[in-house]
């Protein structure tokens, strides 16, 4: 059938900058770039485009521009081109349209409607480079009260596992199997070195990451790839995944030819394989079957590591978070709407679940409200982009936050959203080995690290400014956020007053 | 009363901002003396207070009464008075009650009316609730219920005096030369975005809890929510109603001792916590997880009191100042030394404690003869 | 209340009673007459004295002086018989405030010229962010021990602190010791940690030039405190220095 969607991007070659090298040629990944023996030029398949900006960033005489195809159709707000397109290829394929990344629709960021304070006269802001600002944060769940001995001030509280982070940033569920063993390895060093944690997503732990254990996160999802007591005798903290913020209620599924022999290994699945990954748990069909697996999973490690619970940020999330508490998750993860995959049906993506932001300020009361907010360390994700948005989100109430995307854009993604397609030119989300050496652990491990340390910084001048110096007193410190633009309601569910009130 | 947020923050800041003096003196053999020091020492920092608020806490005041709960409240209207008197007869067994003697000063614009009641729980709290939190149940009813009334002391054997006015002007209306206490402490009040009323003002109370602070507290908002979950309404949005609740919550309620609760208001930093032996490390840290959100974060000078004992505190990067004396059995707490001078020229010892390290001077009971009180070196943590 | 003339250039206030502003009328007033030397008696907490007098004139002052001490100052002689609170030197740009007891926070804060001698302890921040600049060297000398952020952001002059109260085996308090320092030097007698250092000094061993400054600083801390100098100078004294003109030059990014 005759394809009827248009190319989405033009290939401008500067035919007097370039010099016929064919570095764009090789580090394509899609075959958009070729080489034509015959005239001694290079040319382009603009069709197979996805704008990923490999070829543009490494070709050496900056020879390259990519531009989006103008595409002007008739102007319409409601028959806009994604939607055409998305149309003509399910006309073209009558399948269900799959897509990476997270949503890309103009849903309200809420943190861009967020203002941070700073001290003035009635206080003194804090010099984060000279006078002590501390950021760490333990994860785990802690009593309402702390019993001492009287006379002798000895304590008579003992704590269930804690886990401690020097930044509140933690590195979010990404399977190996979706992105490359180098990027694991590169995201357990950075994590390793900067004093936090990472997460193995849900296909298994490599055994050669075995040695980073002790910040690393392993998941169990409904699939359980790669569960085995290795596994969970080596990790930190252990994350039963529920949902995703990108696909709530929606399973997965790792196409047979992924998974390679390394990742066939990881999984403990036969190498060709699909790897199917049920939309529940199918033995979680209420929560008290959560907090039996909860504590089996305790048991399993008898009582040694936090147990989180990950779950979409769904409309009842301030109520099913507080059951997952009463059913003993050390941790509660929010995902939120603009949380990433490696592949999700896109109008799952794009349609379901609700923004962080409220989820996070509705869980955060109601856990207070029944006065159980010290029973669980509460985590978001879903789109943490900058500092800024760690601070806000720590201002609503969360105790740490998990970056996947930002994390990847440090490795050199561009969004391009083609996770799907396992031929990431940047190396990430493949396991095509040509590919995937693209990231070298002992530079991206580097990347992961400088931007850690970029944004502990920047939270300390934050912090400073607010006349803060320790992250605790800012945790759920609503008061130093106000909102600009936003609604009676929207303030509300924030717990955050107008700016200027 | 209703609406004490309106009084107290009329136009709805985040929380009443205020800045302050602060001194505190205290006999720890319980000899007990008048106020001419504590408001010469007060006046004496009339510069670091606006006119817009004062008060005193005196401890031992009321002898002759000493096992009844003395209440003092103001009064906006006669039928105010009626009212809580009503209440206070359907709640409590009322043994005394008088105004609250007052003269005329320049410099105290409309005060309101102010009596005392000295009170015993009868048989009215419910199974298994202590007289404590009765009480402190029935403070927080009047104060959120009952329509201009306000309930500024509630202690046993101690008083709360403090309105509108520069501290030295309070304690001339209050008469306080007149009173007698082993404690006292003082406060003159800056509020940056108050008018000033007179519940308003320092000392903050609960029970025979007082606090007196100094500072702005950056972590205002977290303590209080913190608070909230355990019952607390914090209807004055103030500093020191906080680290009031907190006192409270901590060493009534949570049974902690002063030298704990000052780990988790003023903790050691990270840093320091690991240069500790391995015992302390357990107990530093599980504090501040524990409690992390009750850290005062900020500048704070605070002195805390209640029966038989004062405790002066200051942030851990000592941002806001205090100064110690002491003089025999007396210990006295300052925001400047000057003010201890004035009332004390030769002091045995004057220093400045390190921030977070609380200053504590408590009254000891002797065992062959309870109730008489023996001279004792002022503990210093 | 006038200010009694003793003599020919001295003068006598007694400042029970009065407001500050009032006491540095007087001030103002006696220099202006001519005064050389003026006894301040019964101070009990009047803030910033010396401040807006700029030439030679000797302030004795017996009780305890108020916030501000010698803010702004330009050129007097202070004395104080007793303790100094909080912000004494305060961008101060000449003179001498010679303190017989302790002083309290941000001691010297900014202070570009002058000379500052405590012959007890000081509270916290002393010596923050001194600067120096051409001829004009602040110098700060503390005969006892610091408390924390001694010598933070110092930019220039001189700071010893020599702890004579200490123990033996005792170590100095204070931790965060110049931190963000980017300029000048600090001497240091008694024990100190590492962890007790800001990451932005480094520690020397004392030089030629180092022990002259010694000799000349605490000779005159010990003139005035009746120590004996040399005896002080027997101890161990360690000079800390910035480990770079510009500590925060690679925080930033373009």
């Amino acid at each position: 059938m005759k394809t009827y969607l248009p190319p989405k991007f033009i290939v401008d070659r500067n035919p007097s900058r370039c010099i016929q090298c064919q570095v764009c040629v090789n580090q394509c990944s899609f075959d958009v770039h070729y080489y034509d023996a015959d005239d001694d030029e290079v040319r382009s398949h603009e069709e197979n485009c996805v704008g990923c900006h490999r070829c543009v960033i490494f070709c050496p005489t900056q020879a390259l521009t990519i531009e989006r195809n103008p595409l002007d159709y008739r102007e319409n707000y409601n028959w806009r081109p994604e939607i055409i397109e998305d149309i003509l290829r399910q006309a073209e394929t009558g399948g269900v349209i799959i897509t990476g990344m997270g949503d890309d629709k103009r849903q309200r960021i809420y943190w861009d409607h967020l203002v941070l304070n700073a001290s003035q006269v009635t206080n003194p802001s804090i010099d984060p480079l000279r006078e002590p600002m501390e950021l760490r944060t333990y994860l785990g769940s802690k009593p309402e009260r702390v019993e001492i001995e009287p006379d002798s001030l000895e304590l008579k509280t003992y704590l269930a596992p804690q886990v401690e982070l020097d930044v509140p940033v933690m590195f979010a569920a990404m399977s190996y199997g979706a992105v490359s063993l180098n990027v694991h390895e590169s995201l357990a060093r950075a994590a390793t070195e900067s004093g936090t944690l990472w997460n193995t997503g849900e296909g298994g732990l490599h055994p050669k990451l075995y040695k980073y254990g002790h910040n690393t996160i392993v998941q169990v999802a409904s699939g359980r790839f790669g569960v085995h007591p290795q596994y969970l005798d080596v990790a930190r903290v252990i994350e039963i995944k529920i949902g995703q913020g990108a696909k709530p209620g929606i399973g997965g599924h790792l196409p047979g030819e992924k998974v390679s022999a390394e990742v066939s290994l990881t999984r403990m699945i036969p190498q060709g394989t699909d790897a199917l990954s049920p939309a529940p748990h199918h033995d979680i069909y209420s929560i008290e079957d959560l907090a039996q697996l909860i504590y089996a999973l305790k048991e399993a490690t008898n009582y040694q590591k936090p147990v989180a619970v990950k779950i979409a940020a769904v409309h009842n999330s301030a109520a099913i978070a507080s059951g997952m508490v009463r059913a003993g998750a050390d941790i509660i993860v929010l995902d939120g709407l603009r949380g990433s995959t490696g592949a999700a049906p896109k109008i799952i993506r794009d349609n379901v679940g609700i923004p962080i932001e409220l989820a996070l300020a509705s869980v955060d009361e109601r856990l207070r409200q029944e006065g159980i907010r010290n029973r669980a360390s509460l985590i978001v994700s879903g789109g943490i982009r900058n500092s800024g948005d760690v601070v806000k989100a720590i201002a609503l109430g969360a105790d740490a936050i998990y970056i996947a995307t930002a994390a990847l854009i440090a490795l050199g993604c561009t969004v391009c959203q083609q996770c799907h397609t396992g031929k990431c030119a940047w190396g990430i989300c493949t396991q095509d080995p040509k590919l995937a050496k693209r990231v070298n652990p002992d530079i991206g491990s580097r990347r992961l690290t400088n931007l850690l340390r970029g944004w502990s910084l920047e939270i300390k001048d934050m912090l400073g400014g607010m006349g803060i110096n320790a992250l605790e007193s800012l945790r759920g410190n609503r008061l130093h956020l106000r909102g600009v633009g936003l609604t009676d309601t929207e303030l509300e569910i924030l717990g955050v007053k107008m700016a200027g009130s | 009363m209703r609406g004490i947020i309106h009084l107290n923050n009329p136009y709805g800041d985040d929380k009443a901002i205020e800045s302050c003096s602060i001194f505190g003196m205290m006999d720890t053999t319980g000899r007990r003396f008048g106020g001419r020091d504590v408001i010469r020492a007060i006046a004496n920092m009339h510069d670091r207070s606006n006119g817009l608020g004062g008060g005193f806490a005196v401890y031992g005041i009321y002898p002759q009464y000493a096992s009844y709960y003395a209440f003092h409240l103001m009064y906006l209207t006669v039928e105010a008075r009626w009212d809580v008197e009503e209440y206070l007869k359907q709640n409590f067994n009322l043994i005394w009650a008088e105004e609250v003697p007052t003269q005329k000063t320049s410099g105290i614009v409309d005060p309101p009316l102010v009596w005392r009641y000295f009170l015993e729980v009868g048989n009215l709290r419910s199974e298994g609730q202590s007289e404590d939190d009765y009480v402190a149940n029935r403070v927080m009813e009047i104060d959120t219920k009952l329509e201009g009334a306000f309930v500024f002391s509630s202690g046993k054997d101690m008083g709360v005096f403090k309105g509108v006015g520069y501290p030295e002007d309070i304690a001339h209306f209050f008469c306080l030369d007149s009173y007698e206490g082993y404690l006292w402490t003082a406060h003159g009040r800056f509020p940056t975005n108050t008018p000033g009323w007179w519940g308003g003002a320092h000392p903050f109370n609960i029970l025979d809890w007082t606090v007196i602070h100094n500072g702005e507290i950056s972590s205002y908002g977290i303590n209080r929510r913190y608070l909230e979950q355990f019952g607390y309404q914090c209807t004055f949005e103030t500093d020191s109603e906080v680290v009031a609740y907190a006192v409270d919550l901590l060493m009534r309620r949570h049974e902690l001792p002063i030298e704990i609760v000052a780990r988790i208001m003023a903790p050691p930093f990270w840093d320091q916590i690991e240069r500790m032996s391995r015992a302390e490390q357990d107990l530093c840290r599980t504090l501040r997880q524990v409690y992390g959100s009750l850290l005062l974060n900020g500048p704070f000078t605070v002195i805390i009191a209640h029966q038989g004992e004062m405790i002066g505190l200051t942030d851990r990067i000592r941002l806001r100042p205090l100064t110690v004396g002491v003089k025999n059995s007396m210990l006295y707490l300052s925001s400047e030394e000057s003010s201890i001078r004035l009332v004390c020229p030769d002091l045995d010892k004057a220093w400045i404690p390190m921030g977070g390290e609380p200053i504590v001077g408590r009254l000891k009971i002797s065992e062959e003869c309870p109730g008489v009180v023996m001279p004792q070196e002022v503990e210093v943590s | 209340m006038a200010a009694n003339r003793r003599q020919d250039s001295q003068f006598k206030v007694d400042a029970t009673g009065l407001h500050y502003r009032r006491l540095n009328q007087l001030l103002r007033q006696a220099v202006a007459d001519g005064a050389e030397r003026i006894e301040l008696q019964n101070v009990y907490g009047q803030r910033y004295i010396g401040t807006d007098l700029d030439r030679e004139v000797e302030i004795e002052i017996q009780g305890t002086p108020g916030n501000d001490l010698g803010s702004f100052m330009n050129g007097p002689r202070i004395t104080v018989y007793g303790n100094a609170q909080d912000g004494c030197g305060n961008t101060m740009n000449d003179g001498q405030i010679i303190i017989h007891g302790h002083a309290g926070d941000i001691l010297g804060f900014s202070a570009r010229g002058g000379k500052i001698f405590v012959r007890g302890d000081v509270g916290y921040r002393a010596g923050i962010h001194m600067k120096e600049y051409q001829d004009k060297k602040p110098v700060l000398v503390i005969g006892g021990t610091a408390q924390d952020f001694l010598g933070e952001y110092m930019a220039g002059g001189m700071l010893i602190l020599l702890g004579l109260n200490l123990r033996e085996g005792e170590y100095h308090r204070a931790s965060f010791i110049g931190t963000g320092m980017h300029g000048g030097v600090i001497y240091l007698r008694g024990s100190v940690d590492q962890f007790q250092l800001g990451r932005e000094v480094g520690v020397a061993e004392i030089d030629e030039v180092d022990c002259s400054n010694l000799d000349r600083l605490v000779g005159e801390f010990a003139s005035y405190f009746s120590y004996n100098a040399a005896e002080i100078l027997k101890g161990r004294f360690i000079k800390l220095l910035p480990l770079w003109l510009r500590p925060y030059g690679n925080l930033y990014v373009y």
